[in-house]
C-alpha cells in the first residue's frame, strides 16, 4: 500500500515542479516542460513492451495462462503509452524542429514500434483458441523484441539524429541535466514505471476473470 | 536401423525436396510470387520509366518491388501444410528443426529465383545503372537471407490463425524495417553515380549480416513453439 500513496505523492511533485520551477529554456521557452512528461512516456513504452517479453517467455516455459494475462496486460498500457508518446513527441518536434514529422532514428524506432503493438493485437484477435493464441503471440512477441536493439542502437548510428545525443543512456552526456532537472526528471521516470506496473496488475486482473468467465460458461 | 541416426541435415534437405516437387507439381507460390513482381514492375516502369529519377528512388522502388512479391507468396509453404492437413504427419515424422531448415531454404530459393528475375528487368525497364554490380548482388543475397529468415516463422505462425493472407504482411513488416532500411541504403550507393564501393557501406553490410543470422538462430529456438501442438 505504501508504494501506491508514495507514487501518488512522487506524481504530484513531478507535475507540479514541471510546470513551476524551472526557467523556460531559451529557444522553445515554456514548452521546453512537455520533456518531463514525453520522455518517461516512451521510457514506459519500451518498458512495456521488455515486460510483455519476459512474461512470452515464461508462458512458453511453464505453460500458465496468467503469465499469458500479464504479456497481454503489459501489451496494451504499452500501446496507450506509445500513443501517448508520438502524440507528445510530434507536438515537442513541431515547437523545436518546426516539423510535426522528419523521420528521426527515434520517431522512426517508437513508429515501428506503434505498428509491433498493432500486429500484436492483429494476430490475437485473428486466433479463437485461448492457448493457440497465447502462444502464438507469446512467440511474436519475443521475435518482435529482437528487433529493439536494431532500432535503439544501430538504425541512429546509421541515420542522423535530430534528438540529443543520448542524453538518457549514456552516462557521460548527464552533465547535460542540471540539478533542478534531475530532481524533476528521476521522480518522473521512477513514477511512470511505478504506474505503469499498478496498472498492468489491474488490467491482468481483468483479463483474468474475463477469461475464467469463458471458460465457466464453456464448460 | 534406429531412427535418430538419420542426421537432421537429412531431414532437412527431405523436406526441402518434398516442398520443391509440391511446388512444381502445382508452380502456386512460384506463380504468386513471379506475377505480383512482374505486375509491379510494370507500373513502375509505365509510371517512372523514362524518367531520370535519383539512386535513392530506384533503391527504394527496387525494394517495394521485392518486399511486396515475397509476401504474396512466401506464407505458401506452411499454409499448404494447414490445408492439405499435413502437419500431422509432418510434426511425426521430422523434428522442428528438420522442419524448419527445410522450408527456410525452400523460401529461400524462392527469394533467389525472384530476384534473379526481377534485377535485371528493373534495371532494364527503368535505366537505371548500376555502378557496382558486385554490390549490388551482395546486398540482394543478404537481403534475401534476411527476409527469408524473419518471414519463415512468421508464415508458420499466420498458418495457424484465421486471417491468414492479410495478416502476413502486417506482422512481417515491422520486423522487416531495420533489414529494409539496410538494403535500401546500401543499393542506393550501388546506383548512385558517385561509385561507392564495399567501405562506404561496410555498416550497412554489417547491419544486413547481423540481421540475418540473429533472426535465423531466433525462429530455430522458437519454432519449436510454434509447430508443436
Amino acid at each position: 500500500m505504501w508504494w501506491k500513496i508514495l507514487t501518488f505523492i512522487a506524481m504530484c511533485w513531478v507535475i507540479v515542479a514541471a510546470f513551476s520551477y524551472p526557467a523556460p529554456q531559451q529557444q522553445i521557452g515554456e514548452a521546453s516542460r512537455i520533456f518531463y512528461f514525453h520522455v518517461p512516456q516512451a521510457w514506459v513504452s519500451v518498458l512495456a513492451f521488455l515486460t510483455s517479453m519476459i512474461y512470452s517467455i515464461k508462458y512458453l516455459y511453464k505453460g500458465n495462462l496468467v503469465d499469458d494475462d500479464r504479456a497481454r496486460a503489459a501489451g496494451e498500457l504499452g500501446l496507450v503509452f506509445c500513443i501517448l508518446a508520438t502524440i507528445t513527441g510530434s507536438i515537442f518536434a513541431k515547437i523545436t524542429w518546426h516539423s510535426y514529422w522528419n523521420w528521426d532514428p527515434r520517431e522512426t524506432s517508437i513508429f515501428i514500434l506503434l505498428l509491433i503493438y498493432g500486429a500484436y493485437f492483429g494476430l490475437r484477435s485473428a486466433i479463437e483458441d485461448p492457448e493457440r493464441k497465447a502462444k502464438l503471440a507469446a512467440v511474436y512477441a519475443i521475435f518482435a523484441f529482437i528487433t529493439v536493439p536494431f532500432l535503439v542502437f544501430i538504425v541512429p548510428r546509421v541515420m542522423p539524429s535530430l534528438h540529443p545525443s543520448d542524453t538518457i543512456i549514456d552516462e557521460s552526456s548527464k552533465e547535460g541535466l542540471s540539478m533542478t532537472t534531475r530532481m524533476i526528471f528521476y521522480p518522473a521516470l521512477a513514477s511512470f514505471s511505478v504506474l505503469f506496473f499498478w496498472m498492468m496488475d489491474l488490467a491482468r486482473k481483468v483479463h483474468t476473470r474475463e477469461r475464467q468467465t469463458q471458460e465457466d460458461s464453456l464448460s | 536401423m534406429p531412427k535418430n541416426s538419420i542426421s537432421l541435415m537429412t531431414k532437412a534437405f527431405a523436406v526441402l525436396k518434398k516442398d520443391m516437387q509440391c511446388e512444381f507439381r502445382t508452380r502456386y507460390a512460384l506463380n504468386a510470387i513471379m506475377l505480383f513482381g512482374i505486375t509491379t514492375l510494370t507500373v513502375v516502369s509505365f509510371s517512372v520509366g523514362q524518367k531520370n529519377l535519383p539512386a535513392e528512388v530506384h533503391a527504394a522502388l527496387f525494394w517495394i518491388i521485392i518486399f511486396f512479391s515475397a509476401m504474396s507468396g512466401l506464407a505458401q509453404v506452411f499454409i499448404r501444410e494447414e490445408e492439405a492437413k499435413t502437419s500431422t504427419v509432418l510434426r511425426l515424422t521430422a523434428s522442428p528443426t528438420a522442419v524448419y531448415i527445410g522450408k527456410l531454404t525452400f523460401n529461400l530459393f524462392l527469394l533467389f529465383f525472384l530476384e534473379l528475375i526481377i534485377s535485371p528487368l528493373f534495371i532494364l525497364m527503368t535505366d537505371v545503372e548500376v555502378r557496382n554490380i558486385l554490390l549490388l548482388a551482395t546486398v540482394l543475397a543478404l537481403g534475401a537471407i534476411g527476409l527469408a529468415g524473419a518471414t519463415t516463422l512468421i508464415a508458420a505462425i499466420i498458418s495457424k490463425s484465421g486471417a491468414k493472407g492479410a495478416l502476413f504482411s502486417v506482422l512481417s513488416f515491422p520486423i522487416l524495417l531495420p533489414l529494409l532500411m539496410g538494403a535500401i541504403k546500401a543499393t542506393t550507393v550501388a546506383f548512385s553515380d558517385t561509385g561507392g564501393g564495399f567501405s562506404d557501406v561496410s555498416s550497412e553490410l554489417q547491419l544486413l549480416i547481423s540481421y540475418g543470422v540473429i533472426m535465423i538462430t531466433a525462429s530455430l529456438l522458437l519454432f519449436e513453439y510454434v509447430w508443436e501442438e
